[in-house]
């Protein structure tokens, strides 16, 4: 472990040394950690972590390089990378640049020789919190400073900042057409949807529904994304619009605004769910997925309770008819999925597209055309 | 769904002895087992001929039998106990042929018996490499091009299309014995044609080979509803080619990216459906091309394996301990994740650390065998190492091996050590690690090894600066199955360095007690000394202390966090061991019972100031040294066999003639009887000296290394008169420094001359009288308090034309105590413990008198197995240098009946009909005929050598005479090898003339004919064949019976009563 050249420091003080590697600069935003062992490029790439840093549990970071096909946008999003053990290899197989050179080339900033595991315990414990990584000269007064000037995720509208500018389509496929709300979209869920033979017109999150029906897709979705849920009323409205008109399904914030949009409330986690190993319950088959998560809020049951004490389907009245939920967290028992009963319609909270991830829940988008075929 | 409760009884078998590919891996899963499914309150019936095991304790199941793992006892035993389900995926390949074995001969149908976990079908369709192809063809997944050959002739037929090299793989053999790599045509017949030989069902695989390829492996599990999940990824530093089991290995997997890694997980999830395994664990390996991305599955195992237990300790998730609670109809999500407490089973662990797993091999015990690692396995032990990088996990693993003698590079050249890359070796690594110091650069190393460029780098680091990955602090952290997403409940802990120390450790009020582990198994250091340190956390639970832990062995029980209060998977050296001590502050620290690996650091910790319990450090150092030693035996009044030291060639040759040939001459240095050899003469001693001086000259050198503080200062060589024809007898023993009490003396079936791992023992002594015996229970008493031993002390004697002679005493537990404690019913190594914590023998309520417990009701015969068919080119020759890796017990109400069963189990079954050879020594003629009388009424027919035909003849036992080798062919040995002879007795006769007998051995091992080297092992052989012919099927036993169950002996001995609540914490 070579000398402290920079460092962690979160909200409430708490600091970790490291080294700095990549962009010579500082970070601040939301410090969250992921518990997937792979899929490092994956995540930096992923619109839902806009506005974040995140921390690495798995200590070797960057083993296999990056390469253009495991991007999930055309961009990275997060602030920073939090890491126990950087590494900066070009010669793996497929690697096209290396990791760290990449980081820098984005002008992204990330440290190394931090005790992950110890700053995870202390998020785990205290939650999720604003923070940032500083260069060793600049003074924690300044880093403090700075780290107070940045909004908390709370009623944050991260949807705009990572949105498109105009719309754009994917795929020749003769399938049908995909409208999707795009508050972050992912390529993964994007090629999921393509490979399948539909077509993908990607909308930026503040079209309206008269806009979007004009173009008369076949179904909508509505999008994974950063930030916090409450604060789209405009796309909750957008949404309300349209459910029932069209098939809808959504993943992640898409699923969160879509229970918006049946009535429910959502809340933040205390440090999210992030990782590729966490076991979803489909209520209706019982079957249980080892899924893809990355969410900092959540959706609140029916009931207004937060976590589902049976593994029934509950059902429960919306103005689109009646709603069931289809998905429980194993975990911590929090909502992973509902459907509309009356009208074609349902998410989930997790990634069925994976990336990174497991690829339990694939058929989910087969579902998805399938229910667009009936309708 | 709830468990089934449509069965009641349910059959577990182990995997017996310990051979190479199948160790202590099966007795932690098959523990595990035991205990869950008695929690859900099933039956248990547990068989294993291996008394060394913690399965075969008689509290861990409600029937124990410690029989042979073959159909005949298994029916017998099915019969009584009238089990409702058989699971066979606990014990190893050997429980699973054996389970198909049952089905194929009807057994369980007849009786009604359910396979569960793997049912028939699967297990074929695994093992069967003809129906795997099929379904993995039918399941769209790729293997290497191969052929199925039964005969040469189909052999070379596939070649073509194959082409060289190729891989030749038999079918049913336990870590692909027999098989190999064929780089020539020559190669290729050789090896083809072994390969059918080792199959039991004649068939061989021919694989293409892919070679340098990169080998993974996942560890996949299933229950009834289908939902799968997957525990561990495993990458083989080692590319293919060399066995996973000698491949040092790391997990999680290092340099796949996140999408070829989740291809991976596809296809072995596709691998567990298309084989049908119902329930429980398999291991699916992997052959994947790093640049073209390729994926190929090389091979499925439908059961619990080596890297299952490793997958379950590097992870945290019990994965037997889930198996058995599949197979009894749970889902994984009704499970719940001990570590957390909160979380179900059905998750897959996410690790924030690194894993790194180390072969240990043992090719200096066999001189002569080819030291290349290849397909076939030849590693008799591992250490497994946590770090929290790879290079932290790789370094600890690294010095966790404890080898014997480093290998010494640093006199070869560049070319020399690249060269020797080209096939790969036991010690490769070091070789690399010497290039890269030298700053070769990893180029040069890739090209020669295919080893990922990844693992070469962080080589490169550890090379240029093996300290940089120790800077920052030692910090404990607990192993928790969630990267900390959630709080660990169950306190399994290893020490990464970080920056600043954060411990994780979580200590009580209770004060602790430590016990330092065995370290990886080795020729010499088994699952024995695992058993013993096991006992000890057990009983220091019951004295209301906490246990503590510390052992770097993946395959144990010992390191199941189950069976400690804290476990710390940390190496044993002094120096990882202090810092544990650190932490951890215990009130005491127990060396005595993980063999020689913790005794050698008991100076070393005294230093520091660490309380030992039990025999003191002085204590055990009068115990070691030879010359004190001796002056205390003299002071008592016992004799040792003369012996003089020496420390130049000139000073041994002059003091050998004092001491009188032959010579038993060993280094001072070495264990487990390393480098002891039998020397006749002069030039002999000479010629050994040359070979052992240069290796004795350079120990000192290794001091820097805290495992050889012990290390003399100046190389000594120990010269001992060696007995011959003596009878060798062991004795375990406990003592409290003021009493002793003789746990059990154990008469020697071969010499002395055989060291006493590998000679099979009798207990009770089957030919010595009541006034020898008395003899060596006052010499052993007269020892164990002169040496001043609180605890256990195993002693050595030989029996030389009447007298007794004191080989050696050790003042620690013995490699028999296990056997001993399931012979005579009694906890021999908890006894000690408590007596280590305080206790007086006297309040133990032993039985009183002698060693007596279960005598006249039952005798128990202990034999070794041997590797040697595992190395081509060694020499099969048993002498005072340990080889065998593990045991069996037979246990019957007489002698030629537990011997019989003993054989059986061991693998070389007494035959009931054909051929028997005997040559017997002058002093054996007499007694021979009787001998070959038995043989002769059970029919067989007799061969001799001259000598001994006449001596039979004269008492009108009809006899052929046939030649001596000497005597030319065809002699004795071409009869053997032409398959001839079914059963040999064989006294060897003194000096020179031995080659005769040793030669007839060696043919013995190699066609796995039953050799009997003393007359009354042959009295007994030819007996216990008389007997099974009358009696057909020799009786079971359970050792419930025998000493009654844990009940009844809760009664007798309140420890074995009280264990039953210590061993789970899952029952508090
Ligand atoms: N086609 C092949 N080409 C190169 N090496 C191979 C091939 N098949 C197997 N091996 C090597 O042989 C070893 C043993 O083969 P495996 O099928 O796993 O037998 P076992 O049942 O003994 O584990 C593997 O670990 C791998 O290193
Ligand atoms: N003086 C001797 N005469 C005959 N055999 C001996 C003698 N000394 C040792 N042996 C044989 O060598 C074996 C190993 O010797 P021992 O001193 O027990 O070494 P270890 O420490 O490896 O057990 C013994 O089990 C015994 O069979
Ligand atoms: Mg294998
Ligand atoms: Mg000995």
């Amino acid at each position: 472990m070579s000398d402290a050249t920079a460092y962690v420091l979160l909200e409430d003080g708490t600091r970790f040394e490291g080294e700095a590697c990549a962009a010579d600069a500082h970070a601040v935003g939301e410090v969250v950690f992921t518990t997937g062992m792979s899929g490092y490029q994956e995540s930096v790439s992923d619109p839902s972590f806009a506005g974040q840093l995140i921390t690495f549990t798995y200590p070797h970071i960057g083993n296999y390089g990056v390469s253009q096909r495991a991007m999930e946008s055309e961009r990275i999003w997060a602030r920073a990378a939090i890491m126990r053990e950087a590494c900066n290899r070009e010669d793996a197989p497929e690697a096209e640049r290396g990791w760290l050179d990449w980081l820098a080339d984005c002008d992204v900033p990330a440290i190394s020789g931090v005790d992950t595991r110890a700053l995870v315990r202390h998020i785990r414990e205290a939650g999720a919190m604003r923070g940032g990584i500083f260069p060793e000269r600049m003074s924690e007064a300044q880093a403090q400073a700075l780290i107070a000037a940045e909004p908390s995720m709370s009623g944050l509208d991260l949807a705009r900042v990572v949105t498109p500018e105009w719309v754009s389509v994917h795929g020749e496929g003769d399938g049908p057409l995909i409208a999707v709300l795009d508050t972050g979209i992912k390529s993964s869920i994007v090629r999921n949807l393509v490979e399948r033979g539909a077509r993908v017109s990607l909308y930026p999150c503040s079209t309206s529904a008269e806009q979007l029906l004009a173009d008369d897709p076949d179904a909508v979705f509505v999008a994974n994304g950063p930030g916090d849920p409450a604060a789209l009323d405009y796309v909750v409205d957008t949404v309300r619009e349209i459910v029932g008109k069209k098939p809808v399904w959504g993943i992640c914030l898409g699923h969160q605004l879509l229970c918006r949009a049946l009535g429910l409330e959502t809340y933040k986690l205390p440090f999210g769910h992030r990782g590729a190993n966490h076991p979803v319950k489909d209520l209706q088959t019982g079957h249980v997925e080892i899924t893809s998560q990355n969410h900092g809020f959540a959706v609140l049951g029916p009931g207004g309770a937060r976590t589902l004490q049976h593994d029934e389907p509950v059902r429960w009245d919306t103005d689109f008819g009646t709603a069931q939920l289809t998905h429980v967290n194993l975990y911590d028992r929090t909502v992973e999925g509902f459907e509309l009963l009356d009208v074609p319609g349902g998410a989930v909270q997790y990634h069925p597209e994976a990336g990174p991830g497991p690829h339990d829940s694939l058929h989910l988008f087969d579902r998805f055309l399938e229910r667009i075929a009936a309708a | 769904m709830p468990r089934r409760d449509d069965i009641k009884t349910i059959l577990i078998l182990g995997s017996g002895p310990i051979v190479i590919g199948q160790a202590a891996e099966f007795d932690y899963s098959g523990v595990q087992a035991c205990k869950v499914l008695r929690e859900e309150g099933y039956r248990v019936v547990l068989v294993n001929s291996n008394p060394a095991t913690i399965m075969t304790d008689p509290e861990f199941a409600d029937a124990t039998y410690v029989e042979p793992l073959l159909p005949g006892p298994l029916t017998k035993i099915i019969e009584r106990e009238r089990p409702d389900a058989l699971l066979p995926t606990l014990g190893g390949q050997t429980a699973l042929n054996l389970a198909k074995a049952l089905h194929d001969e009807g057994i369980l149908q007849r009786f009604g018996v359910e396979l569960i976990g793997a049912n028939y079908d699967a297990i074929t369709c695994a093992e069967d490499r003809d129906l795997f192809g099929a379904a993995m063809a039918r399941a769209g997944l790729k293997m290497p091009e191969s052929a199925i050959a039964t005969t040469l002739d189909e052999a070379r037929a596939a070649l073509p299309r194959l082409g060289l090299p190729c891989i030749v793989r038999p079918a049913f053999t336990l870590g692909g014995r027999g098989g190999g790599i064929a780089r020539t045509q020559e190669e290729f017949e050789l090896i083809a044609g072994r390969g059918i030989e080792a199959s039991p069902i004649g068939q061989v695989l021919l694989d293409q080979s892919v070679l340098g390829w990169g080998e993974f492996e996942l560890e996949v599990m299933r229950d009834k509803a289908d939902n799968v999940v997957i525990v561990c990824s495993i990458e083989n530093i080692d590319p293919m080619g060399v066995h996973t089991g000698d491949s040092v290995t790391v997990a999680p997997q290092q340099t796949l990216t996140d999408a070829l890694y989740q291809q991976l997980r596809d296809q072995a999830i596709a691998v567990i459906r298309a084989v049908g395994v119902e329930t429980g664990g398999s291991n699916v390996q992997f052959a994947v091309n790093p640049e073209t991305e390729e994926i190929l599955i090389i091979e499925m195992n439908p059961r619990v394996s080596r890297s299952s237990a490793l997958a379950s300790k590097a992870t945290g998730f019990p994965i037997a301990k889930i198996a058995a609670r599949l197979a009894v109809g749970y889902l994984l999500e009704e499970i719940t994740n001990d570590i957390t407490g909160v979380t179900p089973a059905s998750f897959e662990p996410t690790i924030d650390y690194v894993v790194v797993k180390w072969p240990r091999f043992a090719f200096e015990k066999f001189p002569g065998a080819v030291p290349t690692l290849s397909t076939h396995m030849k590693s008799v032990g591992e250490a497994m190492a946590i770090g929290r990088t790879f290079s932290q996990a790789f370094a600890k693993a690294l010095r966790s091996r404890e080898l014997d003698k480093p290998p010494r590079l640093e006199t070869l050249t560049d070319q020399e050590l690249l060269d020797g890359l080209l096939t790969p070796t036991a010690d490769r690594y070091e070789t690399i690690l010497e290039l890269l110091a030298r700053d070769i650069g990893i180029e040069p190393v890739h090209e020669r090894t295919s080893i990922d460029p990844w693992f070469l780098a962080e080589l490169e680091q550890i090379a240029k600066d093996p300290q940089a990955s120790f800077a920052g602090e030692r910090s404990f952290k607990s192993v928790d199955t969630c990267a900390a997403e959630f709080p660990a409940r169950t306190p399994y802990y290893y020490s990464g360095w970080e920056r600043k120390a954060a411990h994780e450790v979580t200590r009580g009020e209770r004060p602790s007690v430590m016990i330092l582990g065995a370290g990886p198994n080795r020729i010499g250091q088994g699952i024995e000394f695992d058993y013993c340190c096991v006992h000890a956390a057990m009983t220091v639970r019951e004295s209301g202390r906490d246990a503590v832990i510390v052992n770097c062995n993946p395959e144990t029980v010992s390191t199941d966090y189950d069976t400690s209060d804290r476990l710390y998977f940390e190496p044993l050296t002094l120096e990882d061991v202090l810092g544990v001590i650190e932490v951890e502050q215990p009130e005491g620290v127990i060396v005595q019972f993980g063999g020689q690996t913790p005794l050698k650091l008991a100076a070393g910790l005294v230093e520091a100031g660490v309380p030992l319990l039990g025999t003191s450090v002085e204590a055990i150092d009068l115990a070691e040294d030879r010359g004190r030693f001796g002056e205390l035996l003299d002071r008592l009044g016992y004799q040792a066999p003369p012996y003089a030291t020496a420390c130049s060639v000139d000073e041994a040759l002059a003091k050998a003639e004092e001491v009188g040939f032959p010579l038993l001459v060993r280094p001072s240095y070495v264990l487990g009887g390393r480098a002891m050899e039998i020397v006749y003469s002069r030039e002999g001693l000479a010629d050994y000296l040359s070979r052992e001086l240069p290796a004795a000259e350079n120990q000192p050198e290794r001091t820097s290394n805290p495992q050889n503080r012990q290390a003399p200062a100046r190389p000594t060589i120990f010269l001992d008169r060696f007995l011959e024809n003596a009878v060798e007898v062991d004795v375990d023993a406990l003592c409290d420094g003021h009493e002793v009490w003789i746990g059990g003396i154990m008469q020697h079936v071969e010499e002395a001359g055989v060291h006493s791992g590998d000679s099979a023992c009798v207990l009770p002594p089957h030919s010595l009288g009541e006034e020898m015996l008395e003899q060596i229970r006052a010499a052993t008493r007269d020892i164990a308090l002169g040496v001043g031993v609180v605890g256990l002390m195993n002693a050595q004697y030989a029996i030389h034309e009447g007298r007794l002679y004191v080989i050696e005493a050790n003042p620690r537990a013995s490699r028999t105590v296990p056997f001993v404690s399931k012979a005579v019913g009694l906890p021999l190594a908890k006894l000690a413990c408590r007596i280590m914590l305080g206790e007086r023998i006297a309040e133990l309520d032993l039985p009183s008198g002698h060693e007596g417990v279960g005598f006249g009701e039952h005798v128990s015969v202990k034999e070794a197995v041997l590797p040697f068919d595992r190395f081509d080119g060694a020499d099969s020759l048993l002498g005072p240098e340990m080889r065998s890796t593990g045991e069996v017990m037979g246990i019957a109400r007489d002698f030629p009946t537990a011997f019989a069963k003993a054989q059986a189990a061991a693998g070389s079954p007494l035959p009931s009909a054909g051929t028997a050879f005997i040559s017997v020594t002058d002093s054996d003629k007499p007694g021979v005929f009787a001998v070959a009388q038995i043989l002769h009424d059970n029919g067989f027919r007799i061969l001799a050598t001259s000598g001994t035909a006449e001596a039979i003849a004269r008492m009108g036992v009809p006899v052929k005479k046939i030649n001596k080798i000497g005597e030319g062919s065809p002699h004795v040995v071409d009869w053997i090898e032409r398959g001839e002879v079914n059963l040999i007795v064989n006294t060897p006769t003194g000096s020179g003339a031995r080659s005769d007998g040793w030669e007839i051995r060696r043919s013995a091992t190699a066609h796995g004919i039953p050799c009997l080297t003393t007359l009354s092992a042959g009295v007994s052989a030819a007996r216990a064949i008389a007997q099974a012919i009358k009696l057909g099927e020799p009786d079971v036993l359970s050792l419930q019976e025998l000493h009654g169950g844990p009940g009844s002996s809760s009664e007798a001995h309140p420890m074995t009563g009280r264990t039953l609540k210590g061993t789970g914490r899952q029952a508090a």
